[in-house]
């Protein structure tokens, strides 16, 4: 099932002219309007007016999140403030606030991108949709709501959290479809069972699922549990939300929207790109974004794309799952962390820089991470102290990076070591 | 079923029109909108060959047409209805209108371009009731019409009209677009159509693209440029702040 067919199927030929008419006004929009935009090309010597071929994007600048973050709040808006209706946001690098604005046009497009996403992954406008996602500055759970709405289909805007809640909606609601992290997917199933709840007898058919790395095995295991068909879904909260690429029945990789997201794979180290099919960092230019238009978005994450055909008759080419990431952003309970916005934490505490270590694991089946905190350079040995620091930093931790941290003070010594360093991050987590 | 990519426009030097890269499909009808010297007119005339592009690539159904003549480019079915609409003013209605079929015309075929006329006075019944009065005897909305009527009877794939309600009172202007769209309606033909007023333009379009200073600034639906805030400031004449969405 095709929400917009016109576009999902066009032939390649077709596409490839309104991906350049599309990318021509987008360059005359942005360096008419966003000076950051201008100095680069004039910098590189690039006349955007002068663009005639998709074969000279990387000629164009990067974007990457420290040059959002840089520029945040409205910096690198091509619109005036006025003009914007919706903001939404995440962290870039150091703490600081990327916000993402969008015209109302730019909500309408999205609306309809993600009820393409939702549509590719086999949900109908007879389903009964629970957004299990978080509702709020990142953009997943509006994302889906709009497009699920904008298909005709019917929402409940569970949000996420209140597992025996979301539980009864299910129940209650005859809900047909479920939109949620993988993890919590299967974090459900379990609760399902421990409850002694019959699967067989819910009205679940279909998931989509998205947000975080997740692999076949998870996926099999979700169909299992749950006897319901699981999708994939990419997005991210700079480019768009929801909407971006999205996986079809056929279940061979994620078709990009390529009539509104142009995609590129470069090596991460050299910047240039790869040859045809290899994997390395996802970049992705916005063709048609009104408010905060993107050249070259720098994704961070690592996969490769495929542009064979696809037995579903779209068009689009396909991203294969995430691998990784090619940058040292964290992905938590769904919610993208950088080591650097703990360490800012920390040091803003306590006055000064303590040694640190991030553990990620998996607890049943959700996320668990802890912040070591070496114990002896901070405090001297008073319980109470100790105590009050602990739940200072847990709770700057929770509101700052709406990631629950557990928190604990021990010993430099069983901090894993690398050498004579402290390794940041230790990720347990098996996908 | 026309695809224009990257056409460079000189006069002199003047770059009229910068790499422009525009599409209109079968059956769709397609604004150009923008204000005076944006390069709409320059545009039209380029695909219909009476201005050559210094550079870029003008297909129509399958086939480059960049470097042919305007006759030639009339034959294989472009129309262009011309901007003040430029009928012959001695000549009568009737006359007018044999004009736009001269390159189909032989001894045999009188038949059936008769039956065309017929066709346009059916279509446009004032022009029929007209038809051996001077063109130049018309009112501006009647001059109109019998210069897409001319237009037709070239019997094109793909009419290009300029500036269809220009100098027209706002009721006539209204009747020339609705017969715009039901040209496409009930005759399936393709337009496209260069408008300074861009409201009545973007109402009866699929797709518009706004052209400014020579390049397109926005492409898109109908529905989203009449929603986007530079279109309504400069072209829908509503400004953005105090607008109803």
């Amino acid at each position: 099932m095709y929400f917009e067919q016109k576009y999902e199927c066009m032939n390649r030929e077709d596409l490839e002219q309104l991906k350049l008419e599309r990318l021509q006004a987008a360059l005359t929009r942005i360096s008419r309007n966003v000076p950051y935009y201008r100095k680069k090309f004039d910098e590189l010597g690039i006349d955007p007016y002068d663009f005639d071929s998709l074969e000279d994007l990387n000629k164009l600048p990067f974007t990457t999140r420290s040059d959002l973050a840089l520029h945040a709040p409205y910096g690198l808006f091509a619109v005036p403030l006025r003009e914007v209706v919706r903001l939404h946001g995440t962290y870039g690098l150091k703490g600081k606030s990327i916000v993402v604005g969008y015209t109302i046009n730019d909500i309408h497009r999205w609306s309809r991108l993600s009820a393409r996403v939702l549509m590719a992954g086999g949900v109908t406008k007879d389903d009964v949709i629970q957004v299990a996602y978080n509702y709020g500055l990142s953009t997943s759970g509006f994302g889906i709501h709009y497009g699920a709405e904008e298909m005709g289909a019917t929402v409940v805007p569970a949000s996420s959290g209140n597992t025996n809640r979301q539980i009864s909606i299910i129940q209650d609601y005859n809900v047909t479809t479920l939109v949620c992290i993988p993890s919590y997917a299967l974090y459900l199933a379990d609760r399902l069972e421990d409850m002694g709840i019959n699967i067989n007898a819910l009205s679940l058919r279909t998931g989509l699922f998205g947000e975080e790395t997740w692999t076949e095995e998870t996926r099999a295991e979700i169909q299992e549990k749950l006897k319901i068909t699981a999708a994939d879904n990419y997005a991210l909260s700079e480019v768009m939300g929801p909407g971006v690429a999205g996986e079809c029945l056929e279940r061979k990789g994620m078709h990009i929207n390529e009539d509104h997201f142009l995609p590129e794979v470069i090596d991460p180290k050299t910047l240039q790109p790869v040859e045809s099919g290899q994997a390395g960092e996802l970049v992705l230019t916005t063709l048609t974004k009104e408010a905060l238009p993107l050249i070259r978005f720098r994704t961070g994450d690592l996969t490769r794309l495929v542009y064979d055909p696809c037995p579903c008759g779209r068009t689009f080419v396909r991203m294969q799952r995430i691998t990784g990431r090619c940058d040292d952003m964290l992905i938590i309970q769904g919610i993208n962390v950088f080591p650097d916005q703990i360490s800012s934490i920390l040091a803003s505490t306590e006055g000064k820089m303590p040694n640190y270590q991030i553990v990620l694991e998996r607890e049943g089946r959700l996320d668990k991470a802890t912040v070591l905190v070496e114990a002896d350079v901070l405090i001297p040995d008073k319980v109470k102290e100790q105590q009050r620091f602990i739940e200072n930093i847990k709770q700057r931790l929770a509101m700052e990076l709406g990631v629950f941290f557990d928190v604990r003070l021990v010993e430099l010594g069983s901090m894993l070591f690398e050498g004579e360093r402290v390794v940041p991050v230790v990720d347990k987590r098996t996908f | 079923m026309l695809v224009l990519k990257n056409i460079d426009v000189f006069y002199g030097k003047v770059h009229a029109v910068k790499k422009v890269s525009l599409h209109v499909d079968q059956g769709e009808i397609v604004a150009l909108i923008g204000g005076n010297g944006a390069g709409k007119t320059t545009l039209l005339s380029t695909i219909s060959g009476l201005i050559r592009a210094g550079r870029g690539q003008i297909v129509f159904e399958g086939r480059e047409i960049n470097r042919q003549k305007p006759d030639k480019i009339v034959k294989s079915g472009i129309s262009q209805v011309p901007e003040r609409r430029l009928v012959f003013k001695p000549l009568s209605v009737e006359d007018n209108l044999l004009l736009g079929s001269y390159h189909r015309y032989s001894l045999g075929r009188s038949a059936s371009i008769g039956r065309d006329v017929e066709e346009i006075f059916a279509m446009f019944p004032v022009l029929g009731e007209r038809r051996n009065q001077p063109a130049g005897t018309l009112s501006g909305g009647e001059q109109q019409m019998l210069s897409i009527g001319r237009a037709l009877m070239a019997k094109p794939r793909l009419l290009l009209l300029d500036e269809p309600g220009m100098g027209l009172a706002p009721a006539i202007s209204q009747m020339i677009f609705r017969h715009v769209s039901k040209l496409r309606d009930e005759l399936g033909a393709t337009v496209l159509l260069v408008e300074q007023n861009a409201r009545s333009a973007l109402k009866i379009s699929d797709r518009g693209y706004v052209l400014e200073t020579g390049r397109v600034i926005v492409q898109g639906t109908s529905k989203e440029l009449m929603q986007n805030n530079d279109v309504q400031r400069a072209y829908l004449g509503r400004d953005a702040g105090e607008s109803g969405r």
